[in-house]
């Protein structure tokens, strides 16, 4: 039998779009209509068929399952739980239980893309808006380090460059585009200005630009611009209606780091003197945003947070799984909705091999983890329902169009909740 | 089964002023002594100590996106107040932006059993739910921001009352809310370009709408709607100087409609625009005294840490280019916005110290107690854990004297404050505190200790110290429950998150769907949150 | 050639698209395993476009093969994964970051 449902929200990416249509023929997916390339490959290539979870390598039941994985945590002196960004913000709750419960380090994937932006605006706050306000009023956009139409591919036509909305009826033809970044991209070509720059000067050219902004001429070189260009885009700056920058991992990743985007933020913050501007970060993966505001409204804090001493404690460097994990400070690991194994620096990844570790995700083939638990569970977004944030922290109910084939994460959690309650 | 024996008892909305009664409860509510069986039920011997119902909070920023990007904002405050997990609860920090468990632990062990989280934008009302789903051992309610609404300004602006009366319906029913908030109507719109309003007639950018018409519409669609509590309204030019004559038309212009004023301590400043904010209490005590269809919390100052929070975008910037420091901004499409500021009230500050007077003195000037109201608009004034404070300097005239002195001299020149001779009794606190706000409300079985009532009630041990008194409780007991014993927390429960949802014709969809098209990047079908996807929930009826 | 290049790792669209496929997937595998150089330093390398090269950091080596490609002179692009990751240092300099841009490569011609 064939249905179609419509108004599904497909959560790939920060951009939630919630338009997509997905046809079902008994019970799986054949059709995708609207989504980009990477949310249609995550709805097709959706496989249920892995269902059994796997201890050492063997196929048990999922009773089995749980006590071994709530033994591990039991046992460990220094427990990880990593991961997080891609799923539901219910099992995200479930997961900050569990490590509050176990005093054990929880981080999420924020820790290597975002966390330098939460650390930024830990200093000095962040002006932002949502993504409809950047429809409707933005006629400046400015795309820092970013590549949306790579990495967020729908973001131009709904939210950004190409959408029509409320001050700009005409789209693209009413908005101005400008794209800075160290290297030609499919985004920079076609801004309307591309300024490249050099790798590792992001910070010299935020200074700089708010000096030129308050009317100051900053009497040193940068490598690679000259201040002309600069100068231009501060008149841009200050003379546009309402301003966005939205920014990548170009600024997170590179030298700098937090400063980089301290620096960014307060560009945005005093430019509101002269008219209106905003900042967004180019959250990544659906429920990344949902990561940091759950484990905030819990604990306090948004990222690398240990609960180590019986109280919530952050520590960027110190509790950031990167440096714990190629520290070896961490003598299990229980992985959620994520990868480390391929995404962290070699040092970091190849200690993971080397502790007990629970994978939990909706995996179905090539599972290469070494993971001593592996419990596939259900997708939420296709055959489970759940919460997710926007990139703009717009948060959304996502619905399942599958029948739920296996147990979802929040279920799982439950669980080895009450099972390390046990021990 | 549960009898609180033997206390004196405070119950304002029964008329019980310190009467020595047992009270009985059954199922999680107050039920008569026969419906008991003794031999099965539990003791609370309260002889010698002070009863009161639950306290009810009428207006304080508990969960949501705004208290949220506070606490990602300031890890220093943090670790104000660190909470170790326990073999019952849950680990927390934070003192003005607490996490969301020990901010049901922190309100709980204060004898509040309900809380009225002050403001969302019904477009991030879902994750406003969430919070509070996390926050235990109270019930609680949230305000729908609607004052800078597009789709109702087009409606006022084309004459089409009877289409926002149904979309209103559908918006406060669709976010779960339990209230209509208006915060800087127009205001927060213009601040998308940049301005404000500064007067009731000005014109809202793009829609040739006023505040004034938006004031009224609202107002008299909340009266048609019949939603249990009135307008609930943050105001103009909230923290300006001279803002006292915007306040007082704009309570004119309400009376009849019956409007609910926030935080009016921060509304009720004297002085020329632009300079050093006076005390205008006894101005706004007297519109309050005789306007019948006003009623007021106060949002005083606590001396000490604050985060500033409110969807008053344009405030919060003017407060940020005043003080510098940390800013946070947020404008949200079609709805409304918000800003944040971390900010320490200081006793030695002149401005402050006017503040704080302003506060008090309102306390002590409006003569019925049922129209006043206990806040610090937590945390914008100071921390809900203030409260206890100020009660005693409610209550006690020789402390209250005590902390005047200690004031800048500038502040304390030509104050009021020290003619006041007034002090506060218990049955008045309980009204501020408990029945006061229930009733305004419309919640009839909260703030009371009546046969029906929900079984929230706290048990004090009397103290000179006020401050002490109520600061620590003996006993509270939420639903039936003993959920502070001795001083200390015992139990963690859910709380209920009660709400309204008012019929209104379905034909309305249509338009919102096409408004939705329109103006928002989400679509109808996605918007609206769904009572089963709530934590514990309750939909109070609208008659 | 003692020159250094400086390392960007980043998000492509086939990489993405592996990530369904599984990380054991050579789909995956095989959108993560290259080196994008532009025109002008692989001339100045001496090797041609499909050849592999030895890239080696402070933090481990890898061998991959070039794809020539629109970047800047000094430039390595690598799309993230498991191959970038021999070359990413763990220093994260008190953020939780690893340089995942920035790294210093040297390369030579296998
Ligand atoms: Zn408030």
């Amino acid at each position: 039998m064939s249905r179609i449902i419509e108004d599904v929200i497909c959560k790939f990416c920060g951009c939630l779009c919630d338009d997509i249509a997905v046809e079902t023929e008994d019970d799986h997916i054949v059709k995708i209509k609207r989504a980009c390339p990477n949310g249609r490959s995550m709805f097709l290539d959706y496989d249920s068929s892995f269902s059994k979870p796997l201890v050492n390598g063997r196929e048990v039941e999922w009773d089995e399952a749980i006590t071994a994985a709530a033994d591990i945590l039991d046992k460990a002196d220094s427990p990880l739980i990593y991961g997080l960004s891609s799923t539901s913000s219910e099992s995200q709750r479930k997961a900050v239980e569990l490590a509050d419960h176990l005093g054990a380090v929880i981080d999420s994937t924020s820790s290597v893309c975002h966390f330098p932006t939460s650390q930024a605006l830990q200093a000095v706050g962040e002006a932002t808006c949502t993504l409809g306000e950047v429809k409707n009023r933005a006629d400046l956009l400015i795309y820092w380090g970013c590549n949306p139409l790579v990495s967020h591919i729908r973001h131009f036509s709904r939210y950004s460059a190409n959408a029509k909305g409320m001050l700009l009826p005409n789209g693209r033809k009413d908005r101005t585009v400008v794209v800075v970044d160290v290297r030609p991209t499919a985004t920079s070509k076609v801004a309307d200005i591309f300024l490249q720059i050099k790798p590792e000067t992001d910070y010299e050219i935020l200074s700089s630009l708010r000096a030129l902004v308050h009317g100051k001429k900053p009497e040193y070189c940068i490598d690679g611009v000259n201040i002309e260009q600069l100068e231009q885009l501060a008149a841009m700056l200050k003379n546009c209606r309402y301003g966005v920058i939205f920014f990548g991992m170009g600024l997170t990743m590179s030298t700098g780091r937090s400063y980089n985007v301290t620096e960014l933020f307060t560009l945005v913050a005093e430019l509101n003197k002269f008219n209106r501007f905003s900042a967004m970060p180019m959250r990544g993966h659906g429920n990344v945003a949902g990561a940091d505001q759950v484990l905030t409204w819990l604990s306090g804090y948004p990222t690398a947070v240990s609960f180590a001493c019986g109280i919530p404690q952050i520590g960027p460097g110190e509790f950031t799984s990167v440096d714990m994990l190629a520290g070896k400070e961490i003598d299990a690991a229980f992985i959620i909705a994520s990868n480390p194994a391929v995404h962290f620096p070699h040092a970091a990844a190849s200690h993971l091999k080397k502790i007990p570790t629970i994978h939990m995700a909706p995996v179905s083939n090539g599972f290469t983890g070494d993971a001593d638990v592996i419990l596939p569970t259900a997708c939420y977004g296709i055959d489970a329902p759940g919460t997710s944030y926007r990139m703009d922290n717009v948060p959304l109910r996502l619905r399942s169009v599958l029948k739920k084939k296996r147990p979802t994460d929040e279920e799982v959690l439950i669980q080895i909740i009450k099972a390390v309650k046990k021990c | 089964m549960l009898g609180i024996t033997g206390g004196k008892v405070f119950d304002p909305i029964n008329g019980i002023d310190g009467r020595l009664m047992d009270i009985w409860i059954k199922d999680g509510k107050v039920v008569p002594e026969e419906m008991i069986d003794k031999s099965e039920a539990q003791i609370i011997d309260a002889s010698g100590k002070v009863v009161m119902p639950g306290g009810v909070d009428i207006h304080s920023h508990i969960a949501g996106a705004k208290v949220n990007s506070g606490r990602k904002m300031c890890p220093e405050d943090s670790l104000r107040l660190l909470r170790p997990r326990s073999q019952i609860t849950r680990s927390g920090s934070g003192l003005t932006v607490p996490s969301t468990h020990l901010t049901g632990y922190l309100y709980s062990e204060m004898g509040y059993t309900t809380v009225m989280e002050a403001a969302a934008a019904p477009l991030v009302a879902r994750h406003t739910h969430e919070e509070l789903e996390d926050i235990p051992n109270i019930d609680k309610g949230v305000f729908i921001t609607m004052g800078n609404n597009h789709f109702i300004m087009k409606c006022i602006r084309d004459g089409e009352l009877g289409k926002a009366k149904d979309y209103v319906a559908w918006l406060v029913g669709a976010a779960k809310g339990f209230a209509i908030k208006i915060v800087n109507p127009g205001g927060v719109e213009n601040w998308k370009y940049g301005k404000n309003v500064q007067n009731l007639d000005d014109e809202v950018i793009g829609f040739g709408v006023t505040p004034r018409q938006i004031l009224t519409t609202l107002g008299q669609i909340n009266k048609d709607l019949k939603l249990p509590h009135p307008l609930h309204i943050h105001g103009l030019r909230l923290g300006q100087a001279g803002n006292v004559d915007i306040t007082i038309e704009t309570m004119e212009l309400m009376n009849e409609f019956n409007g609910h004023f926030c935080h009016v301590q921060f509304m009720s400043y004297g002085g020329e625009r632009g300079s050093l904010p006076q005390s205008a209490s006894k101005k706004i005590a007297q519109a309050i005294n005789e306007k019948s269809g006003v009623s007021v919390d106060v949002g005083q100052i606590v001396f000490g840490p604050a985060t500033t929070m409110t969807s008053d975008g344009p405030a919060q910037f003017s407060l940020h280019q005043r003080i510098g420091g940390k800013w946070i901004n947020d404008d949200l499409e079609s709805e409304s916005g918000g800003g944040l500021a971390p900010l320490t009230f200081k006793r030695n500050n002149p401005l402050h110290g006017t503040m704080w007077l302003t506060g008090l003195e309102i306390f002590l000037l409006v003569d019925d107690p049922w129209k006043v109201f206990l806040t610090t608009d937590h945390p914008n004034a100071g921390p809900f854990l203030g409260y206890p404070q100020v009660i005693r300097l409610l209550m006690d005239r020789d402390y209250r004297t005590r902390e005047f002195e200690r004031l800048h001299t500038k502040a304390k020149k030509n104050a009021l404050l020290p003619e006041l001779k007034r002090e506060y009794t218990l049955y008045e606190i309980a009204i501020i505190t408990r029945g006061g706000p229930a009733r305004r409300l419309g919640l009839k079985n909260k703030g009371h200790l009546g046969i029906g009532a929900d079984a929230d009630l706290t048990v004090y041990l009397p103290d000179d110290d006020k401050e002490e008194m109520f600061s620590h409780p003996a006993w509270v007991v939420k639903d039936g429950e003993i959920v502070v014993k001795d001083g200390h927390l015992v139990r963690e429960q859910p709380g209920r998150t009660m709400y309204v949802s008012p019929n209104y014709d379905p034909q309305i969809e249509e338009d919102i769907k096409a408004h939705f098209k329109e103006s928002y990047t989400i679509s109808f079908e996605n918007y609206s949150i769904r009572s089963e996807h709530m934590g514990p929930n309750e939909k109070i009826s609208c008659d | 050639m003692k020159k250094f290049f400086t390392l960007i790792t980043g998000r492509t669209k086939k990489q993405a698209h592996g990530l369904h496929k599984g990380i054991g997937s050579p789909d995956y595998i095989a959108a993560t395993s290259y080196v994008e150089i532009c025109p002008d330093d692989i001339a100045s390398l001496g090797i041609i476009e499909g050849q592999k090269v030895k890239l080696l950091s402070e933090a481990g080596s890898v061998e991959l093969a070039v794809h020539s490609a629109d970047i800047p002179i000094g430039l390595l692009f690598i799309p993230m994964g498991p191959a970038a990751n021999q070359l990413v240092g763990p220093e994260t300099f008190g953020t939780g970051m690893p340089s995942f841009k920035g790294m210093q490569i040297k390369v030579s011609p296998l």
